[in-house]
């Protein structure tokens, strides 16, 4: 899958990989040690937030969860 | 005036794999209309949640009644975000998705959640809502028809897509379709309106 910044979808790919990885079999598994992923985050992260300024995406300030404050509990 | 859908499905899969399948579902081959996927933000906290923000460009597909009314300089792309919640704890997937742009044509917000099925063994029930709003005066009743319309053809996409994930997790042949691997029934109501849903949606997909 690409990356909205061009130049970063090879370091999406690597952190990917590595996440899935993590998430599988450390996180779900109650695993609370380290995350071996921050160098690939950070690396394609910095990317990213590149191309999304470059791209004016306006992701900056959006609450987390924004609108499911409005919204019943299910 | 708001749209409200609201549908229950059964994934035959354990919890555990649909989850690891959410984080894996792009690309598929339902999913032509996803152009670009991006982690913009993730945290684990000290209860050991993982917090996680997706940004997703996909395409704009108008009807064409509707390409006529809105202009042509208008951006073919959506940007969406998705916000997530993985509790592996109380083993619960919660995930909110929400347009960034084009909010005032039509503004889709969707929340599931995902959880070990109470009536299935290493089944998973997920539960899906959709809110559907258009502040287009005068030709918001059609938008909206149509953004149920086509939230309905995305939530089927969406579906074969994580399944098509979830045959790859699991190493089963994905052209093979899994037996009634999904039972959904859904239900679509107009928030403050006695409006009933259209019998036959146009797909414009």
């Amino acid at each position: 899958m690409n990356s909205v910044g061009e130049a970063c979808t090879d370091m999406k790919r690597e952190y990917d990989q590595c996440f899935n990885r993590w998430f599988a079999e450390k996180f779900l598994k109650g695993d609370q040690g380290g995350d071996p992923c921050t160098e690939s985050f950070t690396r394609y992260q910095r990317c990213v937030q590149t191309a999304i300024k470059e791209k004016d995406i306006p992701v900056d300030g959006v609450e987390f969860m924004g609108p499911n404050k409005d919204k019943p509990e299910s | 005036m708001v749209k409200y859908f609201c549908s229950n499905a059964d994934i035959r899969s354990a919890w555990d794999h649909v989850v690891a399948a959410f984080w894996q579902r792009y690309p598929n081959p339902f999913s032509t209309h996803v152009l670009t996927e991006d982690v913009v933000y993730r945290e684990v906290t000290a209860d050991h949640r993982l917090l996680s923000r997706r940004l997703l460009m996909k395409t704009n597909r108008l009807p064409r009644w509707a390409e006529r009314i809105f202009p042509s300089g208008m951006s073919r792309c959506v940007y969406i975000i998705e916000d997530s919640i993985v509790d592996p704890v109380n083993r619960k997937l919660t995930t909110y998705t929400w347009n960034l742009n084009h909010t005032t044509l039509m503004s889709v917000e969707e929340r599931c959640i995902f959880q070990d099925s109470a009536e299935q063994p290493a089944s998973t029930q997920m539960r899906r809502e959709a809110w559907i709003s258009s502040n287009v005066y005068g030709v918001s009743r059609p938008i909206q028809e149509f953004g149920l319309a086509r939230f309905k053809s995305n939530q089927v996409k969406a579906m074969k897509g994580l399944e098509y994930a979830l045959s790859n997790i699991q190493g089963e042949t994905p052209q093979r379709p899994l037996r009634d691997p999904v039972k959904a029934k859904g239900v679509a109501k107009s928030l403050a309106s006695a409006a009933s849903v259209p019998q036959k949606p146009p797909q414009y997909v």
